[in-house]
């Protein structure tokens, strides 16, 4: 570990013509939770490390011209938690992040780390699938913009190219009556990876559904996004027999692992029981807001 | 290759050192500052043994290169007593017995400081929650927590 090289440029120009350079020995450091624990058990050995917080874009929470919210792929859940108005309007999309490890880690972690990372599991992902979220990334070639749920393409791999970096994740104005709800199944209270992860964003006109987003992690290679979910859930009251479909609708988008955490049938089945009550709490918030 | 030169604050005062790119703050602070109450307990962010305080924010310095702390400000346990004259988090950690081999103690200390600062009448479960990050294997965590709580009902009557 005797060549490595730590740099912390000030510019995101800089910075992608850093990690850009180093040709695919670089990593990006944000919060480094997941970073600093892989390199110590030797998983990564980065020859070079790009810290991207001095860079202002990846740290800002902003508003955007449409009223929507843009947030810095390397702002951590604290921050975020202590934004004046965020998580009024996206609670889900909040409490995803902030069930990511102990307050210690939550004051590092971030959503962009989250998603680069790459796991099935990821806390903060489905929020951000729900919410119709975009992901930014430059790289040497310029940048693009991609629903969040195209980035990642299986467990610890992204669709991003070489040389790109996450700058920001773009959330759309949100209608009156909206909100959003992430649930995990886990077999305790805090501090653990979710067996199955759920997030509903809904917009309700008085009892009725008018639009719908639901996700899924931990149930599959990557976070999904259930397309059938949410078209069992528009245009419904949110009556039991919607209900009904969109469980069935999530269970059978899930293709997940047997492993200690779950068997497959475990978690084939918890993710419709989840979609239940998620739908329940993001209605409930819907219609406060 | 050259070492990094780092200028920073540690406990208020002005701190340069020499580190290696991939070594921790928490390498720095025990190794070669000679700051060795924040503890290494696991090295991956889970037992909280090592939490510092990061521009006041509480983090864990196992997680942490010793080359982000350019520029920024460090809190450790030992910035915590006044001289000679304990915290009121370490006076009744001592009264009540809030300790056993001390091992996680520095950690719970800065991190239940870290709380009372951004919240100063925490309910029990909120205490809970916000220690979930600081493993102790011997008290069982209700001392703990309750000196916690019973400093906070300390500090808020001192503020009145």
């Amino acid at each position: 570990m005797t060549d490595i090289q730590y740099v912390a440029p000030s510019t995101l120009d800089e910075a992608v013509g850093a990690y850009a350079a180093a040709k695919g020995a670089a990593r990006i450091l944000a919060g480094g939770t997941d970073l600093l624990v892989q390199m110590r058990a030797g998983m990564v050995k980065p020859g070079l490390i790009v810290d991207i917080k001095k860079v202002a874009e990846l740290s800002v929470i902003e508003k955007t011209p449409e009223g929507g919210f843009r947030i810095g792929a390397a702002v951590s859940g604290a921050v975020l938690e202590e934004h004046p108005t965020f998580g009024k309007v996206w609670p889900g999309v909040l409490e995803g992040l902030n069930l990511i490890g102990s307050t210690q880690v939550q004051g590092r972690a971030s959503a962009g780390g989250n998603l680069c990372n790459g796991s099935p599991a990821a806390d903060s992902i489905p929020g951000l699938v729900a919410a119709g979220a975009i992901a930014t990334v430059q790289g040497p070639n310029g940048r693009r913009n991609i629903p969040v749920e195209q980035v990642p393409t299986g467990p610890g791999k992204t669709s991003l190219a070489p040389g790109e970096i996450l700058v920001s994740f773009t959330l759309p104005p949100r209608p009156a009556h909206s909100s959003d709800a992430y649930l995990r199944m886990i077999p305790r209270t805090e501090m653990d990876i979710a067996v199955v992860g759920c997030a509903v964003s809904l917009t309700m006109d008085g009892d009725t559904c008018t639009a719908a987003r639901v996700s899924l992690g931990a149930v599959a290679p990557t976070v999904l996004l259930v397309e059938d979910a949410a078209k069992a859930l528009v245009l419904t009251k949110l009556d039991d027999a919607s209900l009904d479909k969109a469980a069935a609708a999530c269970s059978a988008a899930c293709n997940p692992i047997d492993d200690k955490r779950g068997t497959i049938a475990y978690r084939t089945k918890v993710a419709g029981v989840l979609l239940k009550r998620t739908t329940a709490i993001a209605a409930e918030r819907a219609k406060g807001g | 290759m050259a070492k990094m030169h780092i200028t920073t604050t540690i406990n208020g005062e002005p701190t340069e050192f020499l580190c290696e790119p991939y070594e921790t703050m928490l390498d720095v602070l025990r190794d070669n500052l000679g700051m060795t109450g924040s503890k290494e307990g696991c090295g991956s962010g889970d037992c909280g043994a090592c939490s510092v305080t990061l521009d006041d924010r509480l983090v864990c310095s196992c997680l942490m290169l010793a080359a982000e702390a350019e520029g920024h400000e460090i809190r450790t346990i030992e910035g915590m007593s006044e001289g000679e004259a304990l915290h009121p988090l370490q006076q009744k950690f001592l009264e009540t017995a809030a300790l056993q081999c001390g091992i996680c103690t520095p950690g719970v200390l800065v991190a239940a400081d870290a709380l009372l600062k951004k919240n100063p009448n925490p309910s029990e479960t909120e205490v809970r929650y916000w220690l979930a990050g600081n493993l102790c294997r011997c008290t069982g965590y209700d001392k703990i927590v309750r000196a916690v709580l019973e400093t906070a009902a300390d500090l808020r009557g001192a503020a009145e």
